[in-house]
C-alpha cells in the first residue's frame, strides 16, 4: 500500500515506523529515511521556506511510489513531506519502506528520495538571520544521483 | 486557461496565477512563452533562462505540449525538494 502526505504539521518517525510494520508479519525488513533542514556555517538561517503545487505534488510522490513498487517487491511505501516555514534542525521528509526483505527496502528508499529530489515540485527557498532570501537551486548531483537508476537494474 | 507560476519565478513575475483566454495564435507552449515574454521586460528575462520547466494539466511536458483553452499550465523552475 502507498501513503503519501504533503502536510505543514510536524511528523512522529517512531509512529510512522511502527505503522509500517503494523502486525504484518509477513515484513522481514523496513528502511526509513528523514530529511532535516541543515544549518549553514557561512550563513544562517533563519528558516527554510517550501512550497509546493497542490494536486501535482502528491500525484508525483504517488508515482515515484509505484515505480518503486514495480522495481522491488515491497509491502508498504509511506512518504511525509512538509511544507511551509522550517527552522534548523527540523524534520522535512520522511520515506519508510517495508518488504520482506533489506536489500528490496534499501533499494527503494533510496531510489523514491533520489528521484523525489529531482522530480517533486517542491522548491526551498532559505530565509537567513541578516533578512534575506535565497532561492535553493537545483544541484547536479541530485540529477546524476536520479538518472544512476535509470543505467541499474 | 489557467497558468501558474512556482518558487522564484512567482516572486520575479510578482504573481502566482494568471487566468486568461487562450491567446490567438497560441497552440502550444513555446507559443505561449512567447506570448507572455512580450509583457514587458521582466517577464522576457525570467521566461527566458532556458532551465525553466513546465506542466500542462499537472503532468509535465516539452515547449511542443499543445495547449487548449480550459487547460491548467504551471512553469517553474527546476524542483528542490527533500
Amino acid at each position: 500500500m502507498i501513503s503519501i502526505s504533503v502536510q505543514i504539521e510536524d511528523f512522529d518517525v517512531g509512529r510512522e515506523y511502527r505503522q509500517l510494520q503494523a502486525g504484518n508479519t509477513e515484513v522481514g525488513g523496513i528502511a526509513v529515511f528523514t530529511g532535516l533542514v541543515r544549518d549553514l556555517a557561512d550563513n544562517p538561517l533563519a528558516a527554510m521556506q517550501l512550497e509546493h503545487y497542490p494536486g501535482m505534488t502528491e500525484a508525483s510522490l504517488q508515482q515515484t511510489a509505484a515505480q518503486a513498487t514495480a522495481r522491488w517487491p515491497l509491502i508498504d511505501i509511506r512518504i511525509v513531506h512538509r511544507i511551509g516555514k522550517l527552522t534548523p534542525g527540523e524534520q522535512i521528509v520522511f520515506v519508510g519502506v517495508s518488504s520482506a526483505h533489506r536489500a528490496a527496502a534499501f533499494g527503494a528508499c533510496e531510489f523514491i528520495m533520489d528521484v523525489l529530489k529531482t522530480s517533486a515540485p517542491f522548491w526551498k527557498k532559505e530565509l537567513h538571520r541578516d533578512g534575506r532570501g535565497h532561492w535553493v537551486e537545483a544541484k547536479d548531483s541530485d540529477q546524476q544521483r536520479a538518472e544512476r537508476w535509470n543505467n541499474e537494474d | 486557461m489557467k497558468i501558474l507560476f512556482f518558487g522564484s519565478l512567482r516572486e520575479q513575475l510578482g504573481t502566482g496565477e494568471l487566468e486568461l483566454p487562450l491567446p490567438d495564435g497560441v497552440n502550444n507552449i513555446g507559443d505561449l512563452l512567447t506570448e507572455l515574454k512580450q509583457r514587458d521586460a521582466q517577464w522576457q528575462q525570467s521566461l527566458g533562462t532556458g532551465t525553466l520547466l513546465c506542466a500542462v494539466n499537472q503532468v509535465m511536458a516539452g515547449e511542443a505540449a499543445a495547449i487548449n483553452d480550459g487547460d491548467e499550465v504551471a512553469l517553474f523552475p527546476p524542483v528542490t525538494g527533500g
